[in-house]
């Protein structure tokens, strides 16, 4: 326990700190590498919460897809490449209060309604099986819908995005 | 391990998450920081999952990431479309919308 408490720990530390980054570098390639960390990070907490299959699907697709279609919209915007100061709004102080707000009120309500529940040790494991046979049985509607969103979005980007 | 630190966690990421989508100018930089939230709400679907032991969080999880790659996909589409008929990304120049 105190072992995955440490793990917990350091993988959070890393996040928190890269996900910083991401909102406040002034360098959107920066940005998009720190992203990199905060995903990681995630994909690792995944499997901490003993969903190999969830982290393994982070990395493939977000670590490697989204990443990729990230950096190259940087470099097809001609963002500059280096430091750049006109990436924030001039009213960008005004979001601290509103992050700083949103998470007192999220703080306060999740120490009133879990408090120090513990995570079960002896639980079952959720198998990469039980979470093949709710996508093609009890959630098949979503999944249908899900590949539909897909179709339209791959089509939609390249109407989009094509030169005439 | 407690269920309130993945919270807090999921929590403080989807707070930074918001900061972002709010200071930030570069729609580029925009659509990151939406990856930061959709990211806070996988963590907590997948720790509700362990908690209460069944594949739903896990199930839902994946459809946000499938979710989160169509809508990064549509997003800079549309970031190269304003791109290339205004030559700047920046949103403070899309105010045509203002009366």
């Amino acid at each position: 326990m105190v072992a995955q408490n440490i793990g917990f720990a350091i993988i959070a530390a890393i996040m928190i700190v890269g996900a910083l980054r991401v909102v406040t570098t002034s360098n959107v390639v920066h940005a998009a590498l720190w992203l990199v960390v905060v995903l990681a990070g995630a994909a690792a907490q995944y499997i901490l919460l003993a969903a190999e299959f969830l982290a393994v699907t982070q990395v493939l697709v977000y670590i490697g897809a989204v990443m990729v279609l990230f950096l190259f919209g940087t470099m097809l915007t001609r963002s500059r490449i280096g430091r750049d100061s006109g990436l924030n709004n001039s009213y960008a102080k005004l979001g601290i209060p509103v992050a700083v707000v949103l998470f007192a009120t999220m703080t306060l309500a999740l120490s009133e309604s879990f408090g120090t529940e513990k995570l079960p040790t002896d639980g079952s494991i959720v198998t990469t099986q039980q979470i093949s046979d709710q996508i093609f049985g009890t959630y098949l509607l979503p999944f249908w819908a899900l590949s539909f969103v897909l179709l339209a979005a791959v089509i939609g980007a390249i109407v989009l995005a094509r030169k005439d | 391990m407690l269920v309130n630190q993945f919270l807090f966690l999921a929590a403080l990421l989807f707070c930074i998450g918001v900061y972002g989508v709010i200071a930030r100018k570069n729609a580029v930089l925009v659509l990151m920081s939406i990856e930061l939230i959709l990211n806070a709400v996988n963590l907590n679907f997948i720790a509700f999952a362990l908690r209460n032991g069944n594949a739903d969080g896990h199930t839902f999880a994946l459809y946000i990431i499938a979710i989160a790659a169509a809508e990064v996909g549509v997003g800079l589409a549309m970031v190269l479309l304003i791109f290339r008929n205004r030559k700047t990304i920046s949103l403070d120049d899309l105010s045509e919308m203002k009366g």
